[in-house]
């Protein structure tokens, strides 16, 4: 009994003793993990925060109409799903995203692929092909809508000389998407063509001396060599066009408006249509959060894919 | 079961930030207007009554608002008023403005808007009564004269709330600093050359589009109209022919809004206005805004513009473009038979934020900039045009300056009279009038099988839209 009423005493002792010692680290030594982890903290809080409020608001009838408004649970919600406008939106989405990822990630690889060797001539091309991602998208398309002018740009007086007059571009429905494409296709590809640049300049030699050793045709070469290891460079472009794609504003909105009629309304167009132009923005981020939820589904696939390609690669 | 815990963390953190940002939203109560800081109310009028404040103004990019700038320095002189402004192109204009006006901070005091707006403004009681100022005695100078406003202009900012009901009646939302109507404009050069008559009819105005086809070589086209998939594509020339025509955009039916965009009348007008876009309209019609419009009626790429009085004006002016000094202007051409002139309003105005906490100092602002002495600098020397009070035009210093402008004011005579807000008043004023400008897009483009059937789907798109609101 003596021995175990000792020990308690000697336990006590022990806690009051670190106790005290535990007063005198300084507070900014005890605040250390914390004051650590803070920046990433408020980054999330900054991520999530309007993220939750767009989730909130989409619940409401929220409009810059009025100052009041009430919870309306799902009825934004399933107004979108039930308006022909919002099927209409994805599939332009979906159109405009496969048509300009699609060609600026062929394009972009295919000159990458030339302009890999080293000469003077490469390295001055390679300067010249980054310009148009160094212009605005929305000046670019301004740009492109002085050239393309049936009036006075160089692309019709071009056209001209074979016979074609007064091309419709984005005037027309059924070349509206094409013409904004072919802008997003010249922004853009520069990006794709710089991160394939790098990719293929940091594959090993062995491999393509091994190959040709071994009288390995070009396309073979590519086929079996370049195209598996430059696999992750592709992912990362694919995933980065893909985003910046499907979430395309400022080229449609310079060049069209989401027209003619409504064939260049894609879900941002439609979003911000309902939010600001029409004030409803209750109604408008049930629009951009499928939006996110798409782009954040994709991209987490793609991610996946090129993680598990990574350690396959390794042999993990 | 780690996936779990992670899923109820993520919707925890969800949860309580929503929480905390309505704690945040309901701990600064909504539309608390606080005075203090504006300057007591004093007996008698004086301009330097709220000396000492300062006020901030919303300007859209815009002649009526580069002229206010050029004479602010003489309007804090004179009232002790400090300004500070913003300055915003139209197209972020509106967007800009409506979220600062929701947040009801008071910022800013007071903006420039037009009258469509205010069919939103107003209901959710953005702006302030300016009928409260204009009524006390003390806050009018002796010389401001409201009732020298053209009474169609001012009577455009007059509205009673009622969705439904026409301008003209109830508050005034707004003082105007100009207005446009919608006139044709040509250029005299050309018609000289080619010998043409100037349309009168829209019968005439197609025909005369055949004869101006590429009348410059190519490029060349006859008619400048807006085309854009905004409301801007609606009001001015099409809106104008419309009523002309005799149609209306909605009628009250058991106290819900009827669109009638496919009454025969609606039907007939939209026929010819397709016509004279597929005629004589500029390749990119459906890119068309007021600026690409007027340009190309400027550079003497078209040889007629039906726009805003003012669009073509501006063109004029000594080295202001390629065509200045040969450009006319003519009243809108009418339907066969029809003589009454009809021509839809714009209205560029300032209105009062109702949460300002400088009321006062905002007040004496509005007054400065609307009184007949700084709108007759404007057009003499601030490049404005279209005086909104009739002393103004009628002085002999505005008429002179308007005289260089061949057939200006003779059109401006002959429009003024039957010039206001041909649409119905209804908050989802820019939700169904872009519709307006896709569908009319659609059936340019080839969309619709007739403009018939285009505007029976704009119809049920409109009815769709406005079903939530309550007329009267």
């Amino acid at each position: 009994m003596a021995t175990s009423a000792n020990m308690m005493k000697k336990t006590t002792k022990n806690q009051k003793n670190i106790k005290q010692e535990d007063n005198k680290i300084p507070f900014l030594v005890k605040a250390r993990p914390y004051l650590i982890i803070l920046p990433a903290l408020l980054l999330t809080i900054g991520i999530l925060y309007p993220f939750a409020t767009a989730i909130y608001y989409s619940l409401t009838d929220f409009s810059f109409r009025s100052i009041d408004y009430k919870f309306i649970g799902l009825k934004n919600w399933i107004s979108m799903f039930q308006s022909k406008n919002f099927w209409h939106a994805c599939l332009v989405t979906v159109q405009y995203t496969l048509a300009t990822t699609g060609t600026e990630m062929v394009a972009g690889l295919g000159i990458a692929l030339l302009l890999v060797r080293e000469s003077r001539f490469t390295k001055t091309l390679r300067i010249i092909l980054i310009f148009p991602l160094m212009i605005a998208p929305v000046i670019a398309t301004l740009i492109w809508q002085l050239m393309l002018n049936n009036s006075v740009g160089i692309v019709e007086k071009f056209l001209n000389l074979f016979g074609v007059f007064n091309f419709p571009w984005a005037s027309s429905a059924s070349t509206a998407l094409l013409t904004a494409a072919m802008i997003d296709f010249w922004v853009y590809t520069p990006f794709v063509m710089l991160l394939m640049l790098a990719g293929l300049q940091s594959l090993p030699k062995s491999p393509y001396e091994s190959a040709k050793i071994d009288g390995g045709s070009p396309w073979f070469t590519f086929r079996t060599l370049t195209l598996p290891l430059l696999k992750p460079f592709i992912f990362i472009a694919l995933v980065f066009r893909l985003m910046a794609s499907m979430q395309e504003y400022g080229i449609i909105f310079a060049l069209t408006k989401g027209g003619p009629g409504s064939t260049l309304m894609n879900l941002s167009l439609t979003g911000y249509n309902m939010g600001f132009a029409f004030s409803s923005l209750g109604k408008a981020l049930p629009y951009l959060l499928v939006l996110w939820a798409a782009i954040f589904f994709i991209s987490k696939k793609l991610i996946g894919a090129w993680l598990k390609g990574q350690q396959n690669a390794q042999g993990n | 079961m780690k996936k779990s815990k992670s899923i109820k963390i993520f919707v925890s953190v969800l949860v309580i930030l929503v929480l905390s940002m309505n704690m945040m939203a309901c701990s600064t109560p909504a539309g608390e207007t606080d005075t203090e800081g504006d300057a007591a109310a004093v007996e008698g009028f004086s301009w330097d009554m709220a000396s000492g404040s300062t006020i901030k103004v919303m300007f859209n990019q815009h002649p009526y608002a580069e002229a206010i700038i050029k004479k602010i320095p003489e309007f804090t002189e004179e009232t002790g008023i400090e300004v500070e402004y913003s300055l915003t192109p139209e197209e972020n204009y509106f967007d800009k403005l409506t979220i600062a006006l929701n947040s009801r901070s008071g910022d800013p005091d007071l903006f420039m808007t037009g009258a469509y707006q205010i069919w939103e403004y107003a209901p959710a009681g953005y702006t302030a009564d300016l009928d409260q100022f204009l009524n006390d005695p003390n806050m009018v100078d002796p010389s401001y004269d409201v009732d020298d406003f053209y009474e169609g202009i001012i009577g455009g900012l007059r509205w009673d709330l009622k969705a439904g009901h026409k301008i003209g009646t109830g508050p005034l939302w707004a003082l105007p600093l100009g207005f446009e109507s919608n006139v044709l404009a040509y250029n005299k050069r050309v018609f000289d050359e080619m010998d043409l008559e100037v349309p009168t009819t829209m019968q005439e105005l197609l025909a005369v589009c055949e004869e101006l086809k590429e009348f410059g070589g190519p490029g060349t086209y006859p008619l400048a109209i807006r085309g854009a998939r905004n409301w801007g594509t609606i009001h001015p020339g099409y809106m104008t022919t419309y009523s002309n025509y005799g149609a209306v955009d909605f009628t009250i039916e058991d106290g819900k809004l009827i669109s009638q965009v496919n009454s025969p009348e609606a039907v007939e007008m939209t026929e010819m206005w397709v016509d004279l876009i597929e005629v004589g309209g500029a390749p990119s019609w459906s890119s068309y805004t007021w600026y690409q419009a007027g340009a190309d009626f400027g550079a003497g790429k078209a040889a007629m513009l039906f726009d805003a009085t003012c669009n073509g004006y501006f063109q004029n002016p000594e080295g202001a473009s390629e065509e200045a000094g040969n450009l006319a202007w003519v009243a809108p051409p009418l339907p066969e038979g029809k003589t009454e002139i009809n021509s839809n309003l714009w209205t560029w105005s300032m209105a009062m934020n109702e949460a300002s906490k400088n009321k006062t100092a905002a007040w004496l602002f509005l007054q400065y900039f609307t009184s007949a002495d700084y709108q007759k600098w404007s057009i003499t020397e601030g490049n404005c045009v279209d005086p909104p009070r009739k002393s103004v035009f009628e002085s002999q210093e505005v008429q002179d300056v308007l005289a260089t402008n061949t057939g200006y004011i003779e059109a401006f005579n002959a429009t003024v009279p039957g010039t206001t807000i041909q649409f119905t008043p209804q908050p989802h004023f820019f939700q169904t009038t872009t519709e307006w400008a896709a569908t009319l897009q659609d059936i340019v483009a080839g969309n619709y099988d007739s403009v018939q059937e285009g505007m029976d789907q704009l119809k049920k798109t409109m009815d769709e839209i406005v079903a939530d609101v309550e007329a009267e």
